[in-house]
């Protein structure tokens, strides 16, 4: 490629400056109004970005009137539920799909790319009923079912599994193993990025997600970070430290998640694009 | 190579698809059925025919409703197709640090838009950091009522949507701009075509399945917003910021008219099906 000019190059930076301003500005904005003391006036003019006596008071005080503790577990024990629980049941459904031939296999294979296009605020209501029904209100359970398996998590790893040749499967079954161990032994150790890029995409959209479990949880002792913070945010509306603390502490872990494995971040994205 | 390989085959399959048959199959002809009954939690259910999408019809407040998903849709999805594709542009350069820029960018992506709703709620104050910012540029004399004011409210929200959705569009527009080989713009380059000649006839054009995908995807999710909506303005001031989901959770979850919701979510539903149809469309055609 042809050298860019150094204007160009400034330009480049001056673009990529404004917009990382707009993208991150507001997250230093937060994590500055939960480090500002309680005598330091969040309001004044001109704003100030850095702390005039930075203190972790805010956060001391969100834990001790919250159990922010407690959300977080309750937080990673749905994450991890609901992820282990959608690679296993869509890996194990999608071998079938991809690689053996049985009666019916189009027919269940449409239906279930077509239960991608149904909105989950259509059977939210439903659902709620059936789990309120199975007496799933106020558990882990009832917040992972709806979270169990995705017709996107079959989808990607039948794809995944396409891509493996014959050959291997073939001289497995030569040597006796049978159809679940070839599954486990020979198939899954071949399709880890794709489990690695599912397992990133659903814990995005289990740990963020809001509106499940604002229907089926009233006991604040299963509430997640989000309705922690939610909590959190109509208890002390008019104080933006404690607020901005709670913010900051629920993101601290998706963050750190986010560093140790970028590249699967990005690749989920990638993947989940064809979901639609 | 088994004669046995039906059961196997289904043996498989049977713990997705019964999961998938409980919480999605089984709940969505329930929601059918629901929105033909005045079923409300309390009081024994009825069978009511259209009755309930007579009532919507008549609801000024839905239309209300569909009117804001309507303009929420209008204005944010052409902001997230075309705006993405320049942040790619311009990130996939070899520059040193872009790696981190990249990375820095998709962090509105994976945040909770709880969390997401909050920052804005803070950035937006009266007495905020924006309006300081909008007053010293000179950009306006008094202070904005982002949140608080009907006519600027669906719009500030809107930017919240746009400001979450960008990295995560960005990515996709990236994936299809290493998707188009090199030597076309070698091609170019040796017969002199400028740089901006070669996004317009050779990457735009070759971008258009992505950018298909894009304007699906983003559709479809501005059908959905609710949580914005529900953190930053609870539907006010005025209902100028209830969307259609924020109605149907309202109807169900708050007045507990379930068979009313229900009837409200099968429109959505049909909106969706028919942006979902598009998708699969040009899926096909690529």
């Amino acid at each position: 490629m042809m050298k860019a000019s150094t204007t160009a190059i400034v330009l480049r930076y001056v673009a990529l400056l404004f917009i990382t301003l707009l993208t991150v500005g507001p997250f230093l904005w937060l994590l500055s109004t939960s480090l500002k003391s309680g005598s330091e006036n969040i309001f004044q003019y001109p704003p100030v970005l850095l702390p005039e006596m930075p203190t972790l008071d805010n956060f001391t005080r969100v834990l001790d009137s919250q159990p922010f503790a407690l959300y977080l577990k309750n937080s990673l024990v749905v994450a991890l539920l609901s992820v282990s629980a959608n690679l296993i049941f869509a890996s194990l459904a999608a071998y079938p799909l991809a690689r053996m031939e049985f009666k019916g296999k189009n027919i269940i294979f449409i239906i279930i790319l077509s239960s991608m296009m149904i909105p989950f605020q259509l059977l939210m209501i439903p659902v709620y009923n059936i789990a309120i029904g199975l007496g799933l209100q106020n558990s882990y359970l009832g917040l992972v079912l709806p979270h169990a398996c995705t017709a996107f998590g079959i989808f990607l790893m039948r794809q995944a599994f396409m891509g493996i040749p014959n050959a291997l499967e073939e001289s497995a079954l030569i040597e006796g193993l049978n159809r679940l161990q070839i599954w486990w032994y020979v198939l899954l150790p071949l399709v880890k990025p794709s489990l690695a890029a599912l397992a990133i995409f659903s814990f995005i959209a289990v740990w963020g997600d809001f509106l499940w479990p604002l229907i089926i949880l009233d006991d604040p002792n299963y509430y997640t970070l989000p309705l922690g913070v939610n909590r959190l945010a109509n208890t002390f509306s008019m104080d933006w430290r404690l607020v901005a603390a709670g913010a900051v502490f629920s993101i601290i872990p998706i963050f750190m998640v986010f560093i140790f494995s970028q590249k699967y971040f990005i690749e989920g994205a990638v993947k989940g694009a064809v979901k639609g | 190579m088994f004669k046995n390989n039906n059961i196997v085959a289904y043996l498989f399959l049977i713990p997705a698809c019964s999961i998938l048959g409980a919480f999605v199959l089984y709940p969505m002809l329930h929601a059918f059925f629901t929105s033909l009954t005045d079923y409300n939690m309390i009081t024994e259910s009825h069978f009511v025919g259209m009755d309930n999408y007579r009532q919507l019809i008549d609801d000024p407040f839905f239309w209300d409703a569909l009117i804001n998903s309507f303009l929420y849709m209008i204005c944010v999805v052409p902001v997230l197709v075309i705006a993405p594709i320049f942040l790619a542009l311009l990130v996939n350069q070899p520059l040193p640090g872009i790696k981190i820029i990249r990375a820095l960018f998709y962090l509105p992506v994976i945040t909770s838009l709880v969390v997401t709703g909050l920052i804005w709620k803070w950035v937006y104050e009266e007495k905020g950091i924006l309006n300081y910012l909008l007053i010293s540029l000179g950009i306006t004399d008094t202070p904005v009522a982002f949140l608080t004011d009907p006519t600027n409210a669906l719009f500030s929200v809107m930017a919240v949507t746009i400001w979450t959705g960008m990295g995560y569009y960005m990515v996709i527009y990236l994936a299809g701009l290493q998707s188009i080989p090199r030597d076309l713009y070698e091609a170019a380059e040796v017969n002199g075509v400028s740089k901006w000649q070669q996004t317009l006839h050779i990457t735009i054009p070759l971008l258009k399945p992505s950018i298909a995908i894009v304007s699906v995807m983003s559709s479809i999710a501005a059908m959905k917003v609710f949580e914005e909506v529900y953190v930053m303005t609870q539907g006010g001031p005025l209902d100028a910021t209830k969307t259609l989901v924020y109605f149907i959770y309202q109807s169900a979850f708050e007045e507990f008219e379930m068979g009313y919701a229900s009837a409200a979510g099968v429109i959505l539903f049909l909106f969706t099906l028919c942006l979902s149809l598009i998708n699969l469309l040009i899926l096909r055609k690529k």
